[in-house]
């Protein structure tokens, strides 16, 4: 079956929609969507350690979203195309990004994801401190350290999927508990 | 030796940089896009002062979020404060974080751990 974003878009708009956005991203279109956020929070009146953790992995995933997006395939015509949704369920929080990427990093994410659901939280503050005191350092924005920075605050398991699209293009969509 | 001083942003946090008094305040957000861009100033700003720093340098950092991006920079700069109390001036940091934020506490504990400084963590109420 064709992927069509529109489509998985809307089979994640359930239950209490804290933000929602799809469409073209840019740095400032992030800072809104994390004002956007941030004021959201706190009318649900969330315990501000959760609120903390919850911003926080929004800053980075979609920091990160943003500079590992490719610009080059059918839907997003030049620019970093993708979707984000932040939900409460209950008491708990899901935070849902979406973005396309080239076939050939499926492969690299899932062993870089498996990686880190693998690690304890002891191990992921060891790898941590490791990849931030290394001085190869990815230019594009951290080694992979966002990454590691959510799973290490958040204490839960990434949960992820690829579709395939077309043209040798994947839909990467990943999906963080927050509780 | 000039001062720097910025005002926070939503995205960048507000910084005093005083050579006359010996003080270093990093305060607020750090989450820019390029934080590079945002420390090289003030990395350049202790390189100077390392040749001329006063006989005690007190560091206060207090952050409420910081990126994955800007650590590796805060990190530079406890690098060069690292310089400076080498060159003999006695480097103090203090790291605050606020009550139940275990997360910024853990991460000055991360920094305490690689850097070669003494650190006091002080809990403030929100």
């Amino acid at each position: 079956m064709k992927f069509v974003i529109d489509d998985w878009y809307s089979a994640h708009r359930k239950d209490e929609i804290i933000m929602e956005y799809k469409g073209v991203f840019t740095p400032e279109l992030i800072s809104n969507l994390l004002d956007v956020s941030e004021s959201k929070l706190d009318e649900v009146a969330t315990p501000s350690k959760i609120r903390k953790k919850i911003y926080n992995s929004l800053v980075e995933g979609l920091q990160n979203l943003f500079h590992h997006s490719c610009k080059d395939n059918v839907d997003n015509q030049g620019a970093v195309f993708g979707a984000v949704l932040l939900i409460k369920i209950g008491e708990s929080f899901k935070l849902i990004l979406g973005n396309y990427t080239k076939s050939d990093n499926e492969r690299f994410l899932t062993d870089r994801i498996e990686q880190i659901n693998s690690l304890s939280k002891d191990e992921l503050k060891q790898l941590y401190k490791m990849i931030l005191n290394n001085k190869e350092f990815s230019e594009k924005g951290g080694g992979g350290l966002g990454m590691i920075d959510i799973a290490r605050k958040t204490g839960s398991k990434y949960e992820y999927s690829f579709f395939p699209v077309e043209k040798g293009y994947i839909f990467f969509e990943l999906m963080i508990n927050i509780n | 030796m000039e001062s720097i001083v910025r005002d926070g942003t939503q995205k960048t946090p507000s910084i005093e940089f005083d050579a006359e008094a010996g003080k270093i305040e990093i305060k607020g957000r750090s989450i820019p896009e390029n934080s590079i861009e945002f420390y090289n100033p003030l990395i350049a700003w202790l390189e100077e002062y390392s040749n001329n720093a006063k006989p005690t340098t007190e560091v206060n950092i207090q952050l409420e979020y910081f990126n994955t991006s800007s650590s590796k920079c805060i990190l530079d700069v406890f690098k060069k404060l690292e310089v400076i109390a080498k060159a003999g001036s006695d480097v103090k940091v203090n790291w605050f974080y606020e009550e139940d934020d275990e997360d910024m506490l853990e991460a000055g504990e991360d920094y305490q751990s690689i850097i070669k400084l003494p650190f006091k963590m002080i809990e403030i109420e929100e």
